[in-house]
Parts: structure tokens; sequence; C-alpha cells
């Protein structure tokens, strides 16, 4: 209730600002892991903490109307499985989603923080952040992140959103200092990423359709699943599928479930046929 | 050294709440009522920039009436706590309850150890899920809170608008439309003038919506329910 007593003097309209002058303790990067910083080059320093969940290869494929975002299941603890069912396609807020790549913990976090700070400053200004503006924030919370990397806690995005501003969907990646770049057709990240960009490569044409652009998003990550052991393929058995949505001028819209699932029967079938 | 004025805290009190009184009345008026999906809230707002109804939280508004820039400064208080323990307990976590509780907090220290009171008064409404009641609270510059049933009415003139809205609010007929006109009723009868919807600040806590549950009713649309 500290915000009450007194009216703060921080007179911002940014969560994370505030968080950081008021509860630095719920801050991701400012929680004390008692040690100095282990160099990357050390491994097995004695405070890298070892193997948590990571996540694994996440796409965004531009199309006519918007951009498709997509992303596998699986998340990896070293040699190990650590679970099936991750979800790492997030909705941020009406006009964007993000997909995360790396240490899973400090990534769901950055997530919630991130929904957060655009919920937080649109109910303030009372109008929402430029798409420009939300990509630029979300650069300077991923080099906040920074002195996390040197743990080992290494977390990227793909973030991607219609802006009203230019009519067309854009797509941002992120290097772990917070730099911040525009791609103009598809991007793949993640262990199996680079597969991933090659099965869209292959493919991508300008202005796709939604079907077809969904299909290629699909067909990278069983390609990617195919080659890297940290990305998970189509579990038909559990009936689990990799998570996408669309991102239009109407706002973000999950894919079913059925229809993914459907999209992957066909991919499939056609895969036997070639056999 | 000279000894200071004895003023009795009676008299301090009394002259600090009439002092705070006299600039809400100075101030116009603003309406909320449940209705069947949820609370309008309606305020005679000449703006269409400076907004008096405003979002909390998924299920929950804030209204102020009085100095506008003290119950903006309020609001971002409330924004800011909403926010802050929606990220780290859970979304369900934020009520209006402990939202009022804070308001009435800060209001009421300010108004005893203040020079100069707030002059405002706020509304807090929550809409209830489909199994559970709304809440309305209305807060007054010294922290009093009250429990609003059916309707609240701040600013100036609330005692005439109550009075008005005693007698012609059922709790049966309160279809959007309905509201609405009742509400617009309201606030002409108490200036006695017709007044333009472009004039009146609408929203709603509409319980059918998923996730945020507020939503600003634009003057098309008013008049689109109006008709």
């Amino acid at each position: 209730m500290s915000s009450f007593h007194t009216f703060p003097e921080h007179d911002g309209s940014s969560f994370f600002d505030y968080l950081l002058h008021h509860r630095p303790d719920l801050m991701p990067a400012n929680r004390d892991w008692n040690g100095e910083a282990g160099p990357l080059s050390d491994p097995n320093g004695p405070h890298r903490i070892p193997s948590l969940p990571h996540g694994t290869t996440v796409l965004a494929i531009k199309y006519r109307n918007g951009v498709v975002i997509a992303g596998d299941r699986r998340a990896t603890e070293g040699f190990q499985i650590a679970g099936r069912q991750m979800e790492k396609v997030f909705k941020v807020d009406g006009y964007s989603a993000m997909a995360i790549a790396g240490t899973a913990g400090p990534a769901i976090e950055m997530v919630k923080l991130f929904q957060t700070e655009l919920e937080h400053y649109e109910k303030l200004e009372g109008v929402q952040l430029s798409y420009e503006g939300k990509a630029n924030k979300l650069g300077q919370m991923i080099k906040a992140n920074l002195p996390m990397v040197f743990h080992g806690l290494v977390v990227i995005p793909i973030y991607v959103g219609y802006d009203h501003r230019r009519n067309e969907g854009r797509i941002f990646k992120y290097d772990v200092t917070g730099g911040r770049y525009e791609e103009s057709e598809y991007h793949a990240i993640g262990s199996g990423g680079k597969d991933a960009r090659n099965t869209i490569r292959e493919h991508y044409r300008k202005s796709l359709s939604e079907d077809d652009s969904l299909k290629l998003a699909l067909l990278s990550l069983y390609n990617a699943a195919d080659e890297d052991v940290g990305t998970g393929g189509p579990d038909l058995i559990r009936g689990i599928y990799p998570t996408a949505k669309v991102v239009t001028e109407a706002g973000i819209a999950d894919v079913g479930d059925e229809r993914i699932a459907a999209l992957y029967t066909e991919l499939i079938t056609e895969r036997k046929k070639e056999r | 050294m000279p000894l200071p004025y004895y003023v009795s805290p009676e008299q301090m009190m009394q002259d600090k709440a009439e002092y705070a009184k006299k600039g809400i009345a100075k101030g116009r008026s603003i309406i909320a009522v449940e209705y069947q999906d949820g609370i309008l809230l309606v305020a005679d707002n000449p703006s269409a920039s400076l907004y008096k109804i405003s979002e909390i939280y998924d299920s929950i508004a804030f209204s102020g009436a009085g100095k506008y820039s003290e119950f903006e400064n309020l609001r971002k208080a409330g924004i800011r706590h909403a926010d802050l323990k929606g990220f780290m307990y859970s979304r369900e976590d934020v009520t209006g309850r402990s939202l009022a509780n804070g308001y009435s907090q800060t209001l009421g220290t300010i108004f005893s150890q203040e020079l100069k009171p707030l002059e405002v008064e706020i509304l807090v409404v929550q809409v209830g899920e489909t199994d559970r009641p709304n809440e309305m609270y209305r807060i007054s510059f010294d922290g009093s809170i009250f429990d609003e049933r059916g309707f609240a009415v701040i600013g100036g003139r609330s005692e005439a608008l109550q009075a008005f809205l005693k007698e012609r609010y059922k709790a049966d007929e309160s279809s959007l439309k309905a509201t609405l006109t009742l509400c617009t009723a309201a606030l002409e009868n108490i200036t006695s003038q017709k007044l333009p919807l472009e004039g009146l600040e609408v929203a709603a806590l509409d319980r059918h919506r998923v996730g945020r549950k507020f939503r600003r009713i634009p003057i098309a649309e008013s008049r689109q329910i109006l008709t």
C-alpha cells in the first residue's frame, strides 16, 4: 500500500520504471544471485545456474494481411525434456504478440512485465503506445536483463504487431544487449531457428495468404524438430501441437488447435506419399 | 515568542470540511448505475479528452469529481496500486474493496494532517462476474466511505440527483437504453437544460466482455442506443 501514503514523486507512465524506483526487489534483473557474475567463458563457474528449462524454436512470417507467429511446445533441461506443453507465443496486448526463446523462467517473467507495462501506459495516458514505442520499450527491458545473461539466463524474443500508422504487420528481433532490428519478411530464433529459417527461405513469397503462411510456419517447425533435439514436433499421440497466433488490422487471433491439427494431418499425409 | 492562535479541533475540521464541500459543489456531477450487463457511468463533462471516468483494472473503474489535478493524481495512484498487485500476485487478486480502502486511508490522512483537504469525491466501482454482485464505493473528501447499491452519485448537486434517481431507478428496468436515458434525464433535471450528447462522457463495465471489462461508449454509439 506504500503508493497510497503519499503521492509518489515518480510521475511517469512506465510500470517498468515504477518497479525500478519503488519495488526494485520485483525487478527481474535486480535480483541478487549472491555472487560475482560468472563470465560466459567460464560455464562451470560457481554461480552459473545449472540446467533450467529452455524454450526452443519460435518464428514469425509476414503475409498479406499481417503476421503469423508460431512456436513449438518443448522445453528442455540439458538432455532431458522438461516440458511438452510449454506455451512460447504470448499475446502482449490487443495488437501485438511475442514469442520467446531462452531460459523459460525469466522469459515468462519478461512477458508478464511487458504486458503490464503496455496496459499500464495505456491506462495512465489514455492512449496506446505506438508500435514503434512498444518495440523500443521491449529493447530496453532486454537490455536491463543483460546482467542475467552472464549467469547464463538468456532471454531473446521476437516481437510482432500490427502498425496502424503504416498499415502493415511488422516483425522485430532482438539481441541480448537490447539491440532491436526489423525484419521485413520473416525470422526464426532458438536452437532450431536456423533450420526453420532455411525452410522458410525456400518457400517464402511476398503476399502469402493467411493459410499458406500458417502452413509454411508449421512446416518450418516440423523441419526444425526433425533436425534439432531441442525442438518438439507435433505430438500426434498426446494431441499436442505447436501454437500460433495471427496479428492483423483487426487485432490478435489465436489459431485454434483443430485448425493446426488439420494442417499437420494434411502435411504428414503429403510427406508419406512423397516417400 | 508569540503564542500561536488556538483553534479547537472541531472548528478546524469544520472549516476544512466546508472548504472541501465548497470546492466539490462547484464541479459537475457523475452518476454510476447498475444495469443488466454491469455498471454504467455517465459524467457531465464538456471535454472530450480530459476524462472523469477511467479504467483501473479488469473489472474496476474509477471516477472523480471536484478538482481535476487532485482526482487525476488519485486515479494514477490507483492504477499503480492495481497493476503492482496484479503483477505481484494474480489478476484476480486486485479488488475494488482494497482499492477503495486505500483511497479512504489516503483521503482521511490528508484531511486530518494537511492544511488543505482534497476537494474531491470519488467512486470506485467493480462489476461482479456472473455469480458475484457488483460493488460500488463512494469515498468523500474526508475519507469516509459509503457502500452504494443500485446507483451512486458524486459531484455538485449530488443530493438533488440522488433524490431524482431514488424516485425513478428501478432495478428490473435496466436495459442499457433505459439506464442511459435515466442518467441523461437526471443530469438534465438538475442542470435544468438540455444536455447535448457531446457534453456527456459515457463508459461501462460490461461483465460479458472477456478480460478487461471497461469500455468507453462514444457519442455516436450513445446516440444509437438512445434512439
